[in-house]
Parts: structure tokens; sequence; C-alpha cells
């Protein structure tokens, strides 16, 4: 269980989208090097909860942190935020216009202002950390679900984050290419970055994480670390959350 | 028997004579039509005003020297119609109240003027009052007229480019600046090309209307040529040949130039 300090601090967070609450009432702490999973059945809440982390939702009521910075209208906070915190889409979500190169080394040439040269020995350094240094001139459309999605973790990865944040890495993915991609997370893990996943991937949540969340309709029900949570749920509802997914 | 007939109007063979037939009738019509006003054909005479040999050596005609005058008036208007329409766009899509009510109300106001009343508005309005000479008030009304159905364009450009893109690339940490310059608009080009091309050829036909304030474009030439020779037949022919020539070349320029994106991406 890492010790560092608090990173993401999240306190009393609602969240409506018109009049519907996605989150009742959130509050978590993240410590720097934690890695935390969420789970919980569709529509819980899980993804609009990372996605308030860089406010890529804004949250309704409630207060919420990062790395100190405090997430509120105030643009220059949210892009300073945004720079310290990499995410992995469900959809991969890569630039289809650009080569992999060219997709790793755009944010830090316009966001980091870093020189060419230094930005595609980065990018090529992470290619590397993702098995795929080979692809690098090829364009995205030209390249499987797995490799697309370990290219979009080298691309947040380029931008050296302090924090990732993992919507579903794995779920529009082949079966054979989950592992890929998760063997990849485990890797990264063990570097001791500060990750936030929203994953089914029990396995991978019994291997890396330090906390696990269980959400269902907009609130968490559950925190525990994950020998507790799997062998033991406190809360009738995560048990049989996870009868159901781990049953096969 | 109508679907045998049909089948046979269907088969290649059938439809190249059958066009040829109605070019043929549509020609022989006009001839004879012509001919029985008494018309006097001088083709001959107009390559001169096409290009001249003489012993000063090559010159160009009237008809070429109005052909430039109308494609820099048209490239012209065009570069500002899309600067101005980008801008709308934009606008419009800023998600601000007033951005969008501004770019509303200013669509619906040029939309629903016709071109011949917005070129006299300037010219005679609004002409005296900034000092606009004749060129710059064309170029002016082309490139408002234009602008507004152009942003149209980039508007729908832009919204077909899926949100996982934006989304993508703030996470990155991009200003909505960045966004647009270096993610959104390159995606957007392929899907505005098209359109922008059909709006592209629109401007240049109706450039022509600046004949009316007496622009010496390809159109204003055309009608001082026919007061001077009243070839009317052969001018308008040259004249509605040249625009088509014209329109035609960039059409078809680009629809290479989008084979070539649509192989890149």
């Amino acid at each position: 269980m890492p010790d560092g300090d608090p990173i993401i601090e999240i306190h009393n967070l609602d969240k409506f989208f018109g009049d519907f609450q996605a989150l009742s009432d959130i509050s978590l702490t993240v410590s720097s090097g934690e890695r935390v999973v969420i789970c919980g059945p569709s529509g819980s809440g899980k993804s609009t909860l990372i996605r308030c982390i860089n406010r890529l939702e804004e949250h309704s009521a409630g207060e919420l942190s990062v790395d100190g910075i405090k997430l509120n209208d105030e643009t220059r906070n949210i892009r300073a935020v945004r720079m310290e915190v990499g995410m992995v889409f469900q959809q991969f979500n890569l630039f289809p216009h650009l080569t992999v190169l060219e997709n790793l080394t755009v944010g830090p040439i316009r966001v980091r202002k870093l020189s060419k040269s230094q930005a595609e020995e980065r990018a090529r350094q992470y290619l590397e950390r993702v098995h795929i240094p080979e692809q690098a001139e090829k364009y995205p459309a030209q390249l499987s679900g797995g490799q697309q999605q370990r290219v979009a973790i080298a691309r947040s990865l380029c931008m050296e984050p302090r924090i990732m944040l993992f919507d579903e890495p794995t779920s529009a993915l082949d079966p054979e290419m989950i592992n890929e991609v998760l063997d990849v997370m485990v890797e990264l893990a063990s570097t001791g970055m500060t990750m936030v996943c929203v994953t089914h991937e029990m396995g991978f949540a019994r291997k890396v994480a330090d906390t696990m969340v269980f959400m269902e309709e907009g609130r968490i029900v559950e925190t525990a670390p994950p020998a507790t949570f799997f062998s033991n749920p406190s809360s009738e509802r995560c048990r049989m959350f996870l009868d159901q997914i781990l049953e096969h | 028997m109508l679907g045998q007939i049909l089948n046979l109007v269907r088969s290649r063979p059938a439809s190249v004579a059958l066009y040829l037939i109605i070019v043929y009738l549509i020609a022989r019509l006009s001839l004879t039509g012509a001919e029985a006003m008494g018309y006097n054909w001088q083709w001959y005479r107009i390559p001169d005003y096409l290009y001249r040999l003489t012993d000063d050596g090559f010159q160009w005609g009237e008809i070429a020297i109005g052909l430039v005058t109308t494609i820099e008036l048209s490239v012209t208007s065009f570069v500002f119609a899309t600067a101005l329409g980008l801008c709308l766009a934009l606008l419009r899509l800023s998600g601000l109240l007033v951005g969008t009510a501004v770019a509303v109300a200013y669509l619906e106001f040029i939309r629903n003027m016709p071109l011949l009343v917005l070129l006299y508005l300037i010219y005679y309005v609004l002409g005296p009052i900034f000092g606009l000479n004749r060129y710059s008030a064309s170029v002016l009304c082309l490139a408002i007229y234009h602008s507004a159905l152009i942003s149209e364009i980039f508007r729908a450009g832009i919204n077909a480019v899926g949100i996982g893109q934006w989304e993508a690339a703030k996470s990155i940490g991009m200003s909505t600046g960045q966004c647009y310059r270096f993610v959104i608009l390159p995606q957007s080009v392929k899907f505005m090309l098209p359109p922008l091309t059909g709006e592209a050829v629109h401007l240049i036909k109706s450039s022509a209307i600046v004949s009316v304030i007496a622009v010496a474009e390809l159109t204003t030439v055309g009608r001082n040529l026919i007061s001077d020779t009243y070839m009317s037949f052969e001018i308008w022919f040259t004249v509605a040949a040249v625009y088509m020539v014209v329109t035609l070349i960039l059409s078809v320029g680009v629809t290479r130039l989008e084979r070539r994106y649509a192989v890149k991406t």
C-alpha cells in the first residue's frame, strides 16, 4: 500500500445531466503511486467519475483537486491538470490523420513545447515500452485494436503525466488482444505510476490494485483493498456483482 | 412492351445514341432558328477576342483579359469568404449565446436576400459611406454572400469529426485553438472539400453579376463586345463555354485532390 501524499482529492462531488443525477456525494482520495480500480454495473457513474478528474465532465457540486490544483472554471487550471493527467479511452481515439509517431509527438511539441527531435526521441522510447517500436510510421487504421490501444497509452505517457486514467481500456477489444494491453498496464503499474482504472478485468485488478472501489447508481458503495474486496465484501450488492462477473 | 422499351433505353449504346440525338436536335433548333431570323454567323471573328497574333507579337484578346479579372475577383472573394465563413462557423460553435445569435442572424440575413440586392446595397449605400470602388464593393459582396454558405459547410465538416477526437486532444492538454488546428480541422477537410468546390464553382458563376456595376470581368466584356459587334450569339456562346471550362477544370482538379487525401488516411 503506497503511503504517498494525496494527489487526487474528491469531496462530496455531485454531477447532474439535466435532471438525472449521475454522481451523488462522491468522496475519494487517491495517494501518489496508488492504483485504484473502479468497478460496478453499467450506468453506475464510473466513467463519469474519472472523466470529472480531468474535467472532460464538469462536476455540478463538491470539490475536486488534482496535484494540489483545484478544478473549477479557471481554464488555466484545467489545462494544467490535463497536462498531469493522462487518459486512455475505450475507443482509443487516436488521431487518424497522423502517423503513430505524430500521434505521440503532437502533444509534447504543441503543449509541452519540446523540440521535434526531443519529442520523437521520447516517443520512440515509449513505443518501445508498449512493445511496438516498429509501427512508428504507420497510420492508426493500419494497426490492430490492441496495437492502437497501446499507442494510445504511449501517447498519454509521452506527456509524462503523474496520473493515468483508464476508461474501460479493454472493453472494445477482441478477446485475444486484451492481454497485450493489460500486460502494458501491469508493467506501467510496476513503475509506480498513480493509476485510476475503470475496468471489468478482475484478474488485472487482483494483480495491481491497491484499492478497489465499487460503485452503484452514482454512489461509492464500497472501498476496500483487493484481499478484503474479493473474499469478503461488506455489501450485499457488491457480492452479487462479483458473483455475476466472476462466475465463469 | 413498355418494359422492353425501358430496357432498350437503359442499354449503353442506346443511351449514347439518344443523347446524341437530343444534342443534335437542340443544335439544329437554334441554328434553324437563327437562320430564320436571318442571323449572320461570324464565328471566324471570335478567336481574335481570345488572342491575337499581330506584328507586335502575341496579344491576349478582350475575353481572355476579362477572364483574368473574373478569376482574380473570384479567388480574392473566395479567400475572404472562406476566412469569414470559418470565423462564423467557429462563432456559431463557440457555445457562447452571443456568438450563436450573431452567426445565425448574419446567416439568415444573407441567405434571404437576393445577391443583386446585396450588391446594390453594398455599392450604392456602403460604397459612398466607406469609399468603396467598384472592384472592392464586388469583392465584399461576393465574400459576404458566400461566407454565409461556406460557414455552414465548415460547421458540418467540424461536426462530422467525432467527439472522441475532442476528448483525446483535450486530455493531452490542448487548448481549444490547438484542438481545432492540429486535430479537428485537418480531419474536417475531407468532409468539406466536395461542398467547398461546389461553392467555388457557384462563386465563379455568381461573379457575373458584378457586370451590373461595370466591373470589367468576363460578362461585362461580353456585353461590351456585343454592343460593338452585334454578334450576340457567338459571344454569349463563347462566354458560356469559357465559364464552363474554368469550372470544369476546378471540379476535376479537386476530385483528383480528394482521391489523394482518401488514399492518405
